[in-house]
């Protein structure tokens, strides 16, 4: 089961390598995690998607809390959340119809951010199910290199998290 | 005003201005700036024999005075040394702080002479640490470590300072204000819904135990915990670091409670309708089998650590505050009551067993570790500080050495660090030079950090150490001969002569193989001014009984044999 967790973190150095040490000691394993700048000063935020049950993310969410440089955590795994996640592929044009690729763009919403002479680079934006689609459409026509960003979250509707209160 | 100081000057500031009048530590290359400002400020620094020591110093120095121990080492090996004495804190929760000389900054990361990453190595074994590669940064650093070492749950946090750091100047002046960190929020009190939830479960209750643990040292909450227990009737059963936070002699406390408990706490609390957690983490030495736990008790947690509700044990309540305070709004709600039944039921379980086996024996000229310690509790009167190795010894020492006052008893329970006793013994000693302090050891312990008799030595502290020889590595002999079907491997242990190697030391050393003599040695030791080695030669085969094997449901204890197959006492060394 995927479990995802945001965390907001004081942006220090170490903090990273802290984070990742409570997942490493209990042998957490770890989907994505991904890490980035707030609009708040000195602030970065984690999105860490873990493959666990409900009991090991309470257990993760308690241990989180007690780094010291941990402000926030939230537990979006029971509720409504947007989830975001970005590919950018890099797919083989030569010895294939072009027209393919085209309509696999077409009708995926990926767009074309590069081209080269025997490639084309495509960014795919969306849930994760949805990048996992478009790259299982492009798997014939030849993949030759990818990134994926893992994912990104936040809670839908007017609660946000903040960590003003700890200024 | 300010004033131009260096960085190394700088550290002695902030150390003198948290009140530290005494570290332990060992010098060398990367933290020499340091020791050399130290001359100039008013802290007694005592030298160790190896960085190991310093932290065990540290460590027994905060446990018996309840302040914050402090270690300093040089950069790489000497850092690297004080890795088991910052694991052995971080496992009992010590408020510690550790101060290395790191590399110069522009050498760090590329293996310079003496590098190491210790702010690394020590990761999951601090509560903290801190890389500080500039001057500006160390009173700040400083100033937050102290903070978190004795905040919320202490533990160890580690200041590791570059020498470029140590040798720069800067105008310096302390800042009075109090640390403010972002992040780091100590619980804010128990909650009502909760306070309520416990007291209706207390209510409900016929059948209560009361598990004291270490919390109640660490947060002071002796009166309240006397007063919680009066009041609602209830027995109280100890956990190892818990011992001296309930008084031994007070008629509700039933005894230690776990693998080398009691049998009767350890079925009271296996039919017990409600379980107390104070300030204890239901530790796998003290549950068992955790499927089989006090399946038929409710459990009231208060834990200052967040992450120890719901760990080991789902709490029906769970209180996230300070033990102490947590108990006074307690006190206030829960009422008045009786429990006399349910005491009569678990005084009943005692029977013939309350009395120990092992002091009815005749003396039959053998000597018995349990006769040592429970001579020396007799003739200390409960008084003394005793600090233990781990194994055998130790687990006599808490079922023998009854403790009235809390920080009396000063172990390594969590982490199990063998070598430990000797140097906690000398920081205890350090911390309440009014006391009179015992090291309880084993013959193999003892010899892991034996070194420190000479800083003992050097430094003219005086401690009692009794080692008790069996000339075994003793728990494990005895899981060898429980478990795993009496092979005794790697557990015979020679030991030097260790009263040559007191007196080699300019120290009284005292040999004892006859429980008559244990009386007059005992007096002599603490007759002397100077450390005092006693070397007592007990029962080479003896185990510790009663055991819940590991893993094993807790009731489901091994108890001492009927005629117990007792063989030779101690031979002398070849």
């Amino acid at each position: 089961m995927h479990h995802t967790l945001v965390a907001l973190v004081e942006d220090k150095p170490g903090v990273l390598n802290r984070v990742a040490l409570v997942f490493r000691r209990r042998a957490f394993n770890i989907e994505s995690l991904t890490v980035g700048r707030t609009s708040e000063p000195g602030v970065s935020r984690m999105t860490i998607v873990l493959d666990s049950d409900q009991t090991s993310a309470e257990r993760v969410t308690a241990y989180l809390y007690k780094l010291v440089n941990v402000l926030q955590v939230e537990d979006l795994g029971n509720v409504p959340a947007v989830t975001r996640d970005l590919a950018l592929v890099k797919v083989a044009v030569a010895g294939h119809d072009r027209g393919a690729l085209l309509r696999v763009v077409d009708e995926t919403r990926a767009h074309i951010v590069d081209t080269g002479d025997q490639t084309m680079t495509l960014e795919i934006t969306g849930e994760p199910p949805h990048v996992d689609a478009v790259i299982s459409r492009l798997e014939p026509l030849g993949i030759v290199e990818m990134v994926r960003t893992g994912q990104v979250a936040m809670r839908r509707g007017d609660t946000a998290l903040s960590a003003a209160q700890y200024s | 005003m300010p004033s131009p100081r260096t960085g190394a000057q700088i550290i002695w500031e902030c150390l003198v201005h948290e009140g530290v009048n005494t570290v332990f530590g060992y010098p060398g290359g990367a933290i020499l700036p340091a020791y050399d400002a130290m001359l100039d400020y008013p802290v007694r620094h005592v030298l160790v024999r190896h960085e190991q020591g310093a932290t065990h110093m540290a460590d027994g120095y905060a446990r018996a005075g309840g302040g914050v121990g402090v270690a300093i080492a040089t950069s790489g090996p000497g850092a690297t040394n004080m890795v088991t004495g910052i694991a052995t804190a971080m496992m009992d929760s010590v408020p510690m702080v550790c101060i290395t000389g790191q590399v110069p900054s522009k050498l760090i990361g590329y293996d310079a002479f003496q590098e190491t990453d210790i702010t690394g190595i020590t990761l999951p074994i601090t509560k903290h640490s801190y890389l500080v590669t500039r001057i500006e940064e160390i009173m700040p650093a400083m100033k937050e470590a102290f903070h978190l070492a004795k905040s919320g749950r202490p533990g160890p946090v580690l200041v590791d300072i570059t020498k470029d750091a140590q040798q720069a100047k800067m105008e310096f002046a302390w800042d009075k204000t109090p640390v403010q960190m972002r992040a780091y929020r100590p619980p804010l009190g128990a909650s009502k819904s909760e306070l309520m939830k416990a007291v209706d479960l207390i209510k409900q209750s016929r059948k209560p135990v009361i598990l004291a643990g270490q919390g109640i040292l660490q947060s002071g909450a002796m009166r309240e915990v006397k007063t919680f227990a009066e009041q609602i009737n209830a027995p109280v059963a100890m956990t190892l670091l818990g011992l001296g936070g309930f008084p031994a002699s007070h008629p509700l406390n039933i005894g230690m409670m776990g693998m080398h408990g009691e049998a009767w706490v350890n079925h009271a609390i296996q039919e017990a309708d409600l379980l107390l957690a104070f300030g204890m983490r239901f530790d796998d030495r003290v549950t068992g089998n955790l499927k089989t736990y006090a399946v038929n008790a409710k459990k009231i947690h208060i834990d200052i650590d967040p992450s120890e509700i719901h760990k080991n044990v789902r709490a029906d309540a769970a209180i996230c505050a300070d033990l102490r305070e947590a108990l006074k709004d307690l006190l206030e709600v829960v009422g008045k009551h009786d429990h006399e039944p349910w005491l009569k039921y678990i005084g009943s379980m005692k029977g013939t067993a309350a009395v120990r086996d092992i002091q009815t024996l005749p003396d039959n000229g053998h000597l018995y570790a349990p006769h040592v310690i429970n001579d020396i509790w007799r003739i200390t009167d409960g008084n003394a500080i005793i600090a233990t190795d781990v194994g055998q010894h130790q687990m006599w020492e808490a079922q023998y050495y009854k403790h009235e006052a809390p920080r009396t008893l000063i172990t390594s329970g969590g982490l199990g660090t063998m070598g430990f006793g000797l140097p906690a013994a000398i920081g205890a000693k350090m911390a309440r030079p009014d006391a009179e302090v015992w090291a309880i050891v084993g013959d193999g312990g003892f010899q892991m950090t034996q070194a420190e008799l000479t800083t003992a030595a050097q430094e003219g502290v005086k401690v009692n150490v009794a080692i008790i020889n069996n000339g075994f590595l003793g728990m494990v002999r005895q899981w060898q001969e429980f478990f795993y079907d009496r092979r005794y491997a790697a557990t015979p242990l020679r030991s030097p002569d260790f009263v040559k190697l007191a007196e080699a030391h300019g120290l009284l050393g005292l040999r004892v193989d006859k429980r008559s003599d244990v009386l007059e040695a005992v007096q002599r030791a603490r007759q002397d001014e100077g450390t005092v080695v006693m070397d007592f030669r007990v029962e080479q085969e003896d185990s510790v009984y009663p055991m819940v094997p590991a893993g094993a449901d807790l009731d489901a204890m091994i108890r001492r044999p009927e005629k117990s197959a007792l063989v030779e006492t101690a031979a002398d060394p070849i």
